[in-house]
């Protein structure tokens, strides 16, 4: 089973790294932006697996997260900071902040509880980004000048920013892989399994929950701090609570505590949502039952297609 | 080895602990019983962290854990199981031994290092299963256990942490008579090497266990000394024993 989803994510891995070089419009290609951007959503996505998937905690208030990555970025960018190691220290730091206080408060909760808290927390934080007039407010800002590595342009879009993203990805990808098989993974789901047991055998499950919640918040921050580079653009929708509901589309639709599966479900929607796009304006009709087909047949996510099992439906 | 001492704890008008003491030595098995209503999972509650008394005090093994939380009086060597059996269901049997040792063996903040190849882990995990003989369950899931196997699954749990001090909340709760007896002869060897608070209705585990038993009644500890003069306390028979219980 573990070896089939390594197998699976090599294909995954393989064909990324291979596509530019396939694709003859690489650089400004629009197919190349297009992959760039659902890579951008599956790294955001398998950091809120770690939440949903291995955690059990629904956060409804992810995005946020990659909104204040992006405008952490932004914002050091307007104020003259170009080297991008800078830029993600500033990213790092200020996400990280902003997850610990909000994780802190909202993990007093759980369950549906958590899932409103951080809605509220996610609305918080968009609205907080609005209203920063100096950045665009509402409108969001067009960036004109972008972060280099020590003045070259290899993480730009011209440059090399498609491997960036895919070396981030594939680094978000092992850098789960690992966690999840660890000591620290393991008491996660624990207390996903069965909290008050997971505190009774010791462990002070608050604090693992959030240190995890952290981590994810990092996480989707260093996409927002790609996404600034690869959108030139940075607007406060990136935080709004329908992008989080996307991600815990894009988690759900991939299967839970699947990274291949989040990896999937971003290309799956990414692809989707502009091919439907691109033929029909009300895109969003087929959009929806074609997600309800989906969850409804292939009950453990994309994943599960990948899976040494069959598919299993839902016992009658 | 356990220490409680004047132990007040009430919910609004209602007094649910009324100034109880119970002292139990190294190597000694006390058991605690009473009707339904006595207070006796208010009591284990404050022994195990759940709720805080009013007033009074818990010790172990001559350190007050009153103030700590859950997880820290099982680090500090409280070990429990739960009238309903609580394991980790998704886990198998094996990694449900094995996450109880991890949390006594130095930090869980780790990850990198895959924990299904600690040997350390896995050979107490593993110990632990040969002590309450769910050996050959090891790599199945927990919820593919029966009700029987659950109960020494959740006994196994607590031995894997290696504790100072074992809290048994109705052990023999839902088995059968075979089942039963078998887990009174394991609980029996164990209480040559860790004391243990033996919440039971099970007279006949109560009689071949417990050196010295607590009845709990109203919030009042109303009689106490060894099985055989609780048998022959009056208040106690008429209290709880009578009716031909004993």
């Amino acid at each position: 089973m573990m070896d089939r989803s390594l197998i699976v994510a090599g294909c995954i891995f393989g064909l990324l790294l291979a596509l530019p070089i396939l694709l003859p419009v690489f650089g400004a290609g629009y197919l190349t932006g297009l992959i760039i951007k659902a890579m951008l959503l599956a790294i955001a996505a398998i950091s809120l697996d770690l939440l949903i998937g291995h955690g059990g905690m629904v956060s409804l208030g992810h995005a946020a997260f990659v909104g204040v990555g992006a405008y952490a970025a932004a914002i050091g960018l307007e104020s003259g900071i170009e080297n991008i190691l800078v830029l993600l220290l500033i990213t790092l730091a200020v996400t990280g902040l902003v997850a610990l206080v909000t994780g802190t408060l909202a993990l007093r909760t759980s369950g549906v509880y958590f899932l409103m808290i951080t809605l509220a927390f996610g609305q918080m934080i968009y609205f907080t980004l609005t209203s920063l007039a100096a950045y665009g407010g509402d409108d969001g800002l067009t960036l004109w000048s972008l972060a280099t590595l020590f003045g070259s342009d290899v993480v730009q879009n011209g440059g090399g920013l498609y491997y960036v993203v895919l070396g981030t990805l594939l680094a978000t990808w092992w850098g789960i892989y690992r966690l999840s098989r660890a000591r620290f993974g393991r008491v996660l789901r624990a207390a996903r399994d069965n909290s008050e047991r997971a505190e009774v055998m010791g462990f002070p499950v608050r604090r693992y929950r959030l240190v995890a919640y952290v981590i994810a918040a990092l996480i989707a921050g260093v996409s927002g701090l790609l996404l600034v580079q690869h959108a030139e653009f940075v607007s406060p929708a990136l935080a709004a609570w329908q992008r989080s509901g996307d991600l815990i589309v894009v988690v759900v639709l991939g299967g839970l505590a699947s990274r291949n599966g989040a990896i999937l479900g971003a290309f799956f929607i990414v692809i989707v949502e502009e091919v439907l796009g691109s033929f029909i304006h009300e895109w969003r009709l087929i959009y929806g039952p074609l997600l309800v087909l989906l969850v409804l047949f292939a009950k453990g996510g994309l994943s599960d297609l990948f899976a040494a099992k069959p598919v299993r439906r839902a016992a009658q | 080895m356990l220490e409680i001492r004047n132990l007040n704890k009430s919910f609004g008008a209602l007094k649910v602990s009324r100034d109880i003491s119970i002292e139990i030595g190294p190597d000694q098995c006390h058991a605690l019983i009473g009707p339904n209503g006595a207070g006796k999972t208010t009591l284990i509650h404050q022994i195990s962290g759940v709720l805080q008394p009013d007033s009074g005090y818990v010790a172990l093994g001559g350190q007050d854990i009153t103030q700590m939380s859950v997880w820290q009086r099982v680090q500090a060597g409280l070990g429990r199981t739960f009238q309903i059996t609580s394991v980790l269901p998704s886990f198998s049997v094996l990694e449900n031994m094995a996450i109880a040792a991890q949390a006594k063996a130095g930090s869980s903040m780790q990850f990198f290092r895959d924990a299904a190849t600690e040997t350390g882990l896995n050979e107490t995990a593993r110990a632990t299963l040969d002590r309450v003989g769910l050996s050959d369950r090891a790599d199945m899931r927990a919820s593919d256990l029966s009700h029987g196997e659950l109960r020494l699954l959740e006994l196994g749990i607590a031995l894997a942490a290696d504790p100072k001090f074992l809290l048994l909340d109705e052990p023999m709760a839902g088995l059968g008579r075979t089942e039963s007896a078998a887990l009174i002869t394991m609980l029996s060897q164990l209480r040559n090497s860790l004391p243990m608070l033996l919440v039971e209705h099970d007279m006949d585990a109560i009689f071949q266990l417990a050196d010295t038993v607590s009845v709990l009644v109203d919030g009042s500890v109303i009689a106490r000394g060894t099985p055989d003069e609780v048998r022959a306390d009056s208040a106690a028979r008429a209290a709880y024993l009578g009716d031909g219980m004993a």
